[in-house]
């Protein structure tokens, strides 16, 4: 029968009825994780692990977890995979397309209030929860979204199922203005008691320093759990190992010819 | 929850909520709110040192409990809702205006939300004003009020210590000690005490660590800190 229109709410009735039947739904890939991040004397260091699980499996063991929003803010996600990785990118498009609109550096909190309005709206069901960090002309920031949208700003923050275990390494360990090698090797630190004493936290560590002066992203800052197993195929051959049989230079210019356009005119 | 999945920590699954103490009283020319620095998510403390006093204008302010993003969310929309108002009035908003905007976001949503709140402030027309806006969404304008979980515990210290005409000094100090005994009594309410105080001459703000909170009955001391607390 053809609908006047609005919602239709027949699946949602199926599925009710399907799942008081026993039918189990498909569920999401989450990052049972530990991220962190912490300011220190000129700016943030952000951290996180890199395992991705699907129920009790591990479904990468080494991903990335500290996503980029704009060229001095970095955004560290735990909660479902797609989600975290959707929120980030949405963000991050719509501060380029401020970027370009203003010419202006893009602030924290302009990233903090657009993912707490998204979050907000969707009511707890995009779930993500972030640790945003970044340096804009005001100095160093740091916020905690959760899932509802709700926000913290805290010298110190965790999140993710490795949280309890991060924080306790930060409550024992954080001191204000802290040089950069004692604020990366504290987050480390309390990434490295996430992984090490979290199920769902596990292999390797990334780092992210976010200053005045740039932004130095450490990939596999501590690799922990390295390869047991070296993939065999496709095989890796060595620079050289097939021998050339014929080789032949052609010039192109002398079959293109290039013409030289109009500038497009543009409104101003 | 994951179906058979590993342990899941409940504060990853539960709204973030403010089992709170929040309280507003009025003095002699202006107005004093306090509030703990504690929320929760299920039995994890989130934030040890959040800010739930929030300003809505320059001089006037409120006090949040129930979801934490509820009444952050509402807060920015009245934030909005008044900064427009103020410049078709070209003047500072009035109180009233302030606590009426945020009652019709409280009740015109009252199924969507969780939001016990307090607006307060100071404006020219009927100098420092407290307004309660409970759960349901209603409006009362008093002389005190108090919200929040850790509320329970002290109506009647707060019934027998409040009094009218009271300086800035003696409002502080019943607001400090009303919040620094729910805060010994309520599990969901701790960390620190902040206050500010509206008035003519505009807004003052105090913070008391959590180790300068006054010991209630019973209590031992806090311990020595290694580093003195930054205040």
């Amino acid at each position: 029968m053809a609908q006047a229109g609005g919602f239709s709410f027949d699946l949602c009735k199926r599925n009710e009825f399907l799942e008081a039947r026993g039918m189990k739904g498909p569920g999401f890939t989450k990052t049972g994780t530990t991220i962190a991040g912490v300011i220190f004397k000129d700016g943030v260091v952000l951290g996180a692990d890199t395992r991705s699980t699907a129920g009790t499996t591990v479904a990468d063991k080494n991903c990335e977890k500290i996503h980029y929003i704009a060229p001095n803010i970095y955004c560290c996600g735990a909660g479902t995979a797609a989600d975290t990785e959707n929120v980030t990118g949405m963000v991050a498009s719509q501060l380029e397309l401020h970027r370009y609109a203003t010419g202006t550096q893009s602030r924290v909190i302009t990233a903090m209030t657009l993912l707490k309005s998204h979050l907000f709206r969707y009511q707890g069901h995009v779930s993500a929860a972030l640790v945003l960090g970044g340096v804009d002309f005001r100095g160093p920031h740091l916020f905690t979204v959760y899932p509802h949208g709700s926000t913290d700003s805290l010298p110190f923050c965790t999140m993710g199922s490795g949280s309890l275990n991060a924080m306790a390494v930060f409550e024992a360990g954080y001191k204000d203005d802290m040089s950069k090698e004692e604020a990366m090797e504290l987050v480390a630190r309390a990434i490295r008691s996430g992984v090490m004493n979290d199920l769902g936290s596990g292999s390797n560590v990334d780092l992210c320093i976010i200053s005045k002066e740039g932004v130095e992203y450490k990939r596999n800052h501590e690799y922990l759990q390295g390869k047991t197993y070296e993939r065999q195929f496709p095989q890796r051959f060595a620079a050289g190992s097939v021998p050339v049989v014929r080789e032949r230079v052609y010039d192109i210019r002398k079959a293109v010819t290039v013409v030289e356009g109009e500038p497009m005119e543009m409104e101003s | 929850m994951e179906p058979g999945g590993m342990a899941q920590h409940d504060f990853l699954s539960q709204p973030v909520s403010m089992g709170t103490t929040i309280m507003a009283a009025s003095y002699d020319g202006g107005v004093v709110m306090g509030a703990d620095s504690r929320t929760s998510t299920g039995t994890y403390i989130a934030n040890r040192a959040t800010d739930k006093i929030t300003p809505l204008t320059d001089s006037i302010y409120i006090c949040r409990s129930g979801s934490a993003a509820d009444t952050q969310n509402l807060s920015r929309y009245v934030q909005w809702f008044l900064e427009q108002h103020g410049m078709e009035l070209g003047d500072e908003p009035e109180v009233k205006t302030a606590a009426k905007l945020a009652q019709m976001m409280a009740y015109q949503n009252k199924n969507f939300l969780q939001a016990g709140l307090i607006v307060a402030g100071w404006d020219k027309h009927e100098g420092g004003s407290v307004y309660a806006i409970p759960l349901g969404g209603t409006l009362v304008k008093t002389p005190f009020t108090i919200g929040g979980s850790g509320s329970a515990y002290i109506y009647g210290l707060c019934d027998k210590l409040w009094r009218p005409n009271m300086t800035e000094e003696e409002c502080r100090a019943f607001v400090v000690k009303a919040v620094s005994h729910a805060m010994a009594r309520d599990g969901s309410s701790g960390g620190c005490i902040r206050t500010v105080t509206i008035s003519k001459d505009g807004v003052k703000r105090t913070f008391t660590p959590g180790d300068q909170v006054p010991v209630a009955a019973g209590e031992l001391p806090p311990p020595q800190r290694a580093v003195p607390a930054q205040v």
